[in-house]
């Protein structure tokens, strides 16, 4: 296979109908609207269902419908149409059915703008929707990655029965890039058990998320969670950069991991030992290599495109044990490397601590900067 | 001539499409008459094994636990966002909703209008029994003017909350839409009616002419505060007038079906 140059939503498009993808239902919203394009030519081309919706609530209920009968099923949209989507989510995650969401994140809140954002960082990786569940979260900060991560998306969802969703902020959607797509993979011809299909021979299936027994739906919800943990245990996936002799780490995802990537380099070039930790399941988090590297290094940047979001999570690993200092953009302004080198040169030179909260002292300096 | 010489012919059992449960309705519901209905359809065609239905949130939230179909259970108002999932996957088979009118005409408006409109391959079961049932009886989208509800305590004022949605007359309008019809199970005589605008419903189904759409009036004796025989005289008396019953809606190619 050879690259080519391709624009990550039509990238991730693509490579979910190679993964397998067998129907598609959605709804437009920039910055996310070439994904639905894309299948809206080649899904028919191909004989496989693709349904423009009525809403984001149509598109995600169709969705939770064909996830119903087991099939490779997908949608995509952006942090508005997400937020619609939100019910049906619950449902899917509560009736177990699996389902690949792609959102391609814009500023927020409220209807916002449709520049690259990470402010849904905490809607996706810890809710949005009602009740006790978790989603498998996937960032990628290359259409290549995207590309990857489509397929993967799909096994994972499919072997856990857990949502898995490609979170990729606005850049990740709307960059063109050379990447090498998958071959076709053939669709899949086994119907699981659970699905309906049909009550043949007499054997009804039910699909449901309701339980009225208040002690059967705690049942429900343990095994929810021991699911979640076997995930935690088995399907946490990060890059590292530059960490083996690192002082300082910088923890960023997507496309502000790649941005980060950039200053770290450039900090390298000045002597400044920095790593960067990208994590690329944001959900189950890579706790276990930040607690490694909390006894190692001296201090954290965390790099995001949002008021700090997964710096909670980074936080709540770290433990106070070294200081953790943010740096964010928000809003759908996307940081420049020389912002985040600033930062990395303010980490290695100036005094650090860990009293106070990080957000409140980048606030302050933010403040200054664009008032 | 004894008892035992007469020879004997079923001529009334329980179809093979329904289980031998009790339902949780209310006494004097016409539920569990839609039910059988639907049932009987499913029977006659044969379709037990080759159909999937779709539940509501609403007092037919249950209605998976009576019938011998698959079944999924969709979020409030939006089974027929679901059922289009479904068929769009399995063409082949019969993919049903069975909605009220607080699921299908008020919160469910946008997913029913947009099912019609693409001309979804579904049929549904739309019981309209102008309030909402399951909550305890607060005004629907197709409470009557005047009519007493728990959140219209002093009769639904229009001036203030609005006139029924007429909802077969208002999918009739949509090009997708191949048979929608109003009957009611406040009868014998309209039983049998309905019974027969529900198989025909499943044909156009089975010929793939479009989406169908049966309305049905039913009865809400307890929260309507009537008895069961008050409450099939309020259908005919109250209902009727402001529900006509008829045919909305029969495509040219519906028409040519049932000849």
């Amino acid at each position: 296979m050879t690259k080519q140059l391709i624009k990550g939503n039509t990238a991730v498009a693509e490579a979910a109908l190679r993964a397998g993808l067998e129907a598609y239902f959605g709804y437009p919203i920039t910055p996310q609207t070439e994904l639905l394009e894309h299948l809206s030519a080649r899904m028919p081309e191909l004989g496989r269902p693709f349904v423009q919706a009525e809403s984001e609530l149509g598109a995600i209920n169709m969705v939770y419908g064909a996830a119903c009968t087991g099939k490779r099923v997908m949608t995509s949209s952006s942090s508005p149409g997400v937020s619609l989507m939100m019910e049906g989510l619950s449902y899917i995650a509560g009736t177990e059915v699996p389902m690949v969401l792609v959102d391609v994140v814009r500023g927020g809140p409220g209807l916002g703008n449709i520049a690259p954002s990470q402010g849904d960082y905490n809607q996706i990786v810890h809710g949005g929707g009602h009740g006790d569940y978790r989603m498998i979260v996937l960032a990628p900060a290359s259409v290549q990655e995207a590309v990857d991560l489509t397929a993967l998306a799909f096994d994972l969802t499919e072997k856990y029965r857990t949502i898995t969703t490609i979170m990729m902020d606005g850049s990740i959607g709307q960059m063109m890039e050379p990447a090498e797509l998958p071959p076709f993979q053939p669709l899949k011809e086994e119907v699981p058990e659970w699905a309906v299909q049909g009550a043949k021979n007499g054997k009804k299936h039910l699909l449901t998320s309701i339980n009225l027994d208040a002690p059967a739906q705690e049942v429900m919800n343990l095994r929810l969670m021991s699911r979640w943990q076997e995930i935690e245990a088995n399907e946490v996936r990060w890059k590292g950069y530059y960490l083996d002799d690192a002082e300082y780490v910088v923890v960023g995802f997507g496309t502000a991991g790649r941005i980060s990537l950039s200053a770290v380099r450039a900090a390298r070039e000045q002597g400044i030992k920095v790593g960067l930790l990208r994590p690329i399941t944001l959900a189950p988090f890579p706790a276990e290599i930040l607690d490694e590297l909390t006894e190692k290094v001296k201090a954290f940047l965390v790099v995001e495109m949002n008021a700090g979001q997964m710096l909670e999570d980074v936080r709540l690993v770290v433990r106070g044990r070294k200081p953790v200092e943010f740096f964010g953009r928000m809003g759908g302004v996307v940081p420049f490397p020389d912002e985040v080198l600033t930062e990395i040169n303010r980490l290695a030179t100036e005094p650090l601590t860990t009293e106070g909260h990080p957000r409140d002292r980048w606030l302050a300096r933010l403040r200054e900067t664009i008032g | 001539m004894t008892l035992a010489d007469v020879p004997t012919k079923v001529v009334y059992s329980r179809p093979k499409s329904l289980n031998d449960r009790v339902t949780h309705y209310c006494p004097g519901c016409t539920h569990g008459i839609a039910h059988r209905l639907v049932a009987e359809v499913l029977d006659e065609m044969g379709i037990i094994e080759n159909t999937i239905g779709v539940a509501s949130v609403g007092c037919s939230v249950f209605i998976y636990n009576y019938f011998n179909v698959d079944f999924v259970e969709a979020a409030h108002g939006r089974a027929p966002a679901m059922a289009t999932g479904i068929k769009r996957v399995y063409p082949d088979h019969f993919v049903f909703t069975y909605q009220g009118d607080g699921d299908l005409a008020s919160i469910g408006m946008g997913e029913i209008v947009g099912a019609a409109s693409r001309g979804e391959k579904i049929t549904v079961i739309f019981l309209n029994n102008a309030n909402y049932g399951m909550t305890g009886g607060q005004m629907a989208p197709t409470s009557l003017p005047g009519q007493k509800t728990t959140s219209s305590p002093t009769g639904r004022d229009v001036s203030r909350q609005g006139y029924p949605i007429q909802t077969a007359e208002l999918l009739s309008t949509l090009e997708g839409s191949a048979y929608v019809v109003r009957r009611s199970l406040h009868n014998n005589r309209e039983v049998r009616r309905a019974k027969q605008a529900i198989r025909t419903a499943f044909e156009v189904q089975k010929a793939g002419l479009g989406f169908s759409l049966v309305e049905l009036l039913s009865t809400c004796p307890t929260n309507w505060a009537l008895t069961p025989v008050e409450a099939r005289e309020w259908v005919e008396e109250r209902m009727i007038p402001a529900y006509p019953l008829g045919d909305y809606k029969i495509s040219a190619a519906v028409a040519a079906l049932k000849k």
